[in-house]
């Protein structure tokens, strides 16, 4: 009981503490930033000084700067990583797969459902009357890496023959669509620059089977672009799947807007077992795990490094302070308040941030774009993305730097102003 | 009229029993004991003592940088020894101009930068201000150097804008410690010229510390700080002469 009271006590004093450092974060930033029109020292007095103590100054920029390339760097990663994902789903696709699956690689439906599904209302269909769907099998098969030549597990997926016109934003770069019915693969653009023996022409042996490359095809930057397309049919056997069952089928929607009348038509249809759910969200859901770990990997390591930063741009605003003694006194004696002390070393302090925040972007934008890959946890093949870079994330890694550059000033600038005048002007 | 015996009314500056005590480890240290002290509007004192006797505490008094352990500092009718401390910076900013021994000029800034800073805390537009800094500095004949940094300036051209930066505000009255101490005899004649004519011409009241008999001679009167207390320079004769008769 006693011991419950002291907890709940500890936690709403945490609390408090929490909700105090963030007041004083968010108004020490504004005062800050806003010291040159609350406050009376001139702010040339500000860029002289960091000019004149120039390399204690760059010490505490490169610290804030390389903190700030690191924790952008990860959001880009995170966030170029989850956009590849979306990117493979269509807003107007529905993926149908056995209820209770949570990926692709559990699933199992059977040919007589995807018939039934074919007939529900909200199928799109070729002019000529076929219906837009696209059973799929997928399997991993390991293939070499170009970069170091050891195996990595690369997505394999059987689709129909019709497949291109259910992703339409898949385009063929090079060569043709496989042929249905013979061992032909086409081969997404990441994966010919990632994985050995995928380009035009090559052959390819697995499931003891010798697959021509017959196509490269261009998906956008999704996930796709790191699959191996080929025939379902023949894919399954190569597996030694059962016949006339798949683990997913995508269907496309007359519209995005005709998804629930589709799902509902399915749900309640007794003799179907399946789940649906839109591409897009599916694939969102995909990318959120690891999503989820580089950024908490990120922000631990950017976290860690803030603590130095902070530390460098305590010390080199302590130094600051004690070098300029005298004149933060003078200044005091001429009638400027010690408010205006604070906030012109704030002000300071965040410009020292302001300055290598912008640094540590620019320094991680020429990786803007550039490709990477990863395993993706719910598929467990590779998947190739690139770090994408946004004015929200540059933005973020800037209020970043000046969150740093207002914990680093604050106390020295709190105790500039508190320094009694008479003495302070007795230092030499 | 200057005088150190504390009886007189309507003085511009009105200082009585002033105290300071500082306090090192476990020593008191009587630095000021009962301290009197009258100054009119347009007076010029020097205060002369031995290193150490408590002139520095005694301006610092005087212009509102520290408060003292007991009696009252009164000026134009203002009491600053109970201002609160955000009152007394707006008071010196209004009231007091300081010169240094040193100059403290802010070295980043330039000369014009520098004799602007009181002006900043005025509500004078920016014309106005720069018309202000042009007179300062026209008065201290440095109107040439404007552009200058302190680095860039000889010891006696420094002072003469920390002269120009303490009168820019036009302060009720000037504190000066020891204006010529770091300065050669020409540099210090030339800011002790300036001094007079502040004091002749512009009607500026001047309470200096200096250690020169020579400087101490071009105030109207000297007053010597002896143990804790002020005593004017004839008076301390008599007193002589009076010990041995
Ligand atoms: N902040 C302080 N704390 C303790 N002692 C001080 C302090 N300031 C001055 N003193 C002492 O008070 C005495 C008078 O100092 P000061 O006013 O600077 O003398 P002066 O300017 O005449 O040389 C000296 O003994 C000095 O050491
Ligand atoms: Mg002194």
């Amino acid at each position: 009981m006693l011991l419950k009271l002291l907890f709940g006590l500890g936690l709403a004093l945490a609390a408090a503490a929490a909700l105090l450092l963030l007041l004083l974060i968010v108004g020490g930033i504004l005062a800050g930033l806003l010291a040159p029109f609350l406050g009376a020292v001139p702010v040339s007095y500000n860029f002289r000084s960091l000019r004149v103590r120039w390399a204690s100054t760059l010490v505490a920029i490169l610290g804030i700067a390389g903190t700030v390339g690191v924790f952008v760097a990860m959001l880009s990663l995170a966030h170029g990583f989850h956009a590849t994902l979306v990117a493979s789903g269509s807003p107007g696709n529905a993926l149908v797969m056995r209820a209770g699956s949570t990926s692709e690689m559990m699933g199992g439906i059977t040919l007589d459902s995807i018939r039934i599904v074919q007939d529900k209302p909200g199928v799109a269909h070729t002019p000529a009357g076929a219906p837009l769907v696209t059973q799929e099998v997928v399997g991993v098969i390991p293939i070499p890496l170009i970069r170091t030549g050891t195996d990595t597990n690369v997505q394999v997926r059987g689709v129909s023959a019709n497949v291109l016109q259910i992703r339409k934003f898949v385009q063929l770069a090079q060569g043709r669509m496989f042929t249905p019915g013979l061992d032909e693969v086409v081969v997404g653009k990441n994966a010919l620059q990632t994985y050995r023996g995928l380009a035009l022409g090559d052959t390819l042996h697995f499931g003891g089977v010798r697959w021509k490359v017959v196509g490269i095809f261009n998906a956008g930057g999704s996930a796709f672009d790191s699959e191996i397309w080929c025939d379902a049919r023949i894919l399954s056997q190569v597996l030694q799947r059962p016949p006339d069952i798949f683990q997913s089928a995508t269907v496309h929607l007359t519209s995005p807007a005709a998804f629930q009348r589709f799902k509902d038509a399915i749900t309640s249809d007794p003799r179907l077992n399946l789940e649906v759910e839109r591409e897009v969200d599916y694939y969102a859901n995909q990318s959120s795990t690891m999503t989820r770990l580089i950024t908490v990997l990120g922000g631990l390591v950017a976290l860690i490094m803030a603590v130095g930063a902070v530390f460098g741009a305590l010390n080199t605003m302590m130094a600051a302070i004690s070098e300029r003694g005298r004149e933060i006194a003078t200044l005091r004696a001429l009638g400027f308040s010690s408010w205006n002390v604070v906030l012109s070393f704030l002000f300071e302090s965040l410009l020292i941030a302001f300055i290598a925040g912008l640094l540590g972007c620019l320094a991680v934008l020429p990786l803007n774009g550039w490709t990477t890959s990863t395993m993706n946890m719910q598929s467990f093949s590779n998947v190739a993305f690139a770090f994408q870079i946004t004015f929200g994330l540059l933005s973020l890694g800037v209020a970043f730097a000046l969150v740093m550059g207002v914990l680093g000033g604050l106390l020295p600038a709190v105790r500039a102003a508190r320094r009694p005048v008479a003495l302070a002007l007795r230092e030499l | 009229m200057i005088s150190v015996n504390g009886n007189q009314a309507n003085s511009l500056i009105q200082v009585r029993g002033l105290d300071k005590t500082y306090r090192r480890g476990n020593e008191d240290i009587h630095v000021l004991q009962g301290l009197n002290l009258d100054v009119d509007q347009g007076d010029f004192v020097a205060f002369m003592g031995p290193s150490g006797s408590g002139k520095t505490t005694l301006l610092n008094l005087l212009g509102g940088l520290d408060l003292p352990t007991r009696g009252s500092v009164t000026v134009a009718g203002d009491e600053i020894t109970h201002m609160s401390r955000r009152r007394l910076t707006q008071w010196r900013a209004r009231h007091v101009g300081f010169i240094f021994q040193m100059y403290n000029l802010i070295p980043v800034l330039t000369a014009l930068q520098n004799v602007e800073l009181p002006l900043l805390l005025t509500r004078l537009s920016r014309a106005e201000r720069r018309r202000h800094v042009e007179t300062a500095l026209a008065i201290v004949g440095l109107s040439d150097r404007m552009q200058h940094f302190p680095r860039q300036l000889s010891g006696g051209q420094e002072q003469r804008v920390a002269i120009a930066r303490a009168i820019v505000a036009d302060p009720t009255f000037l504190l000066c410690d020891e204006p010529t101490g770091d300065l050669d005899r020409k540099s210090a004649d030339e800011v002790m010229d300036l001094l007079q004519r502040l004091v002749n011409e512009h009607r500026k009241t001047v309470l200096m510390v200096t250690h020169d008999p020579l400087v101490a001679r071009i105030a109207k009167l000297t007053l010597h700080l002896e143990k804790g207390v002020l005593v004017e320079a004839g008076a301390r004769q008599d007193a002589a002469a009076g010990a041995v008769s």
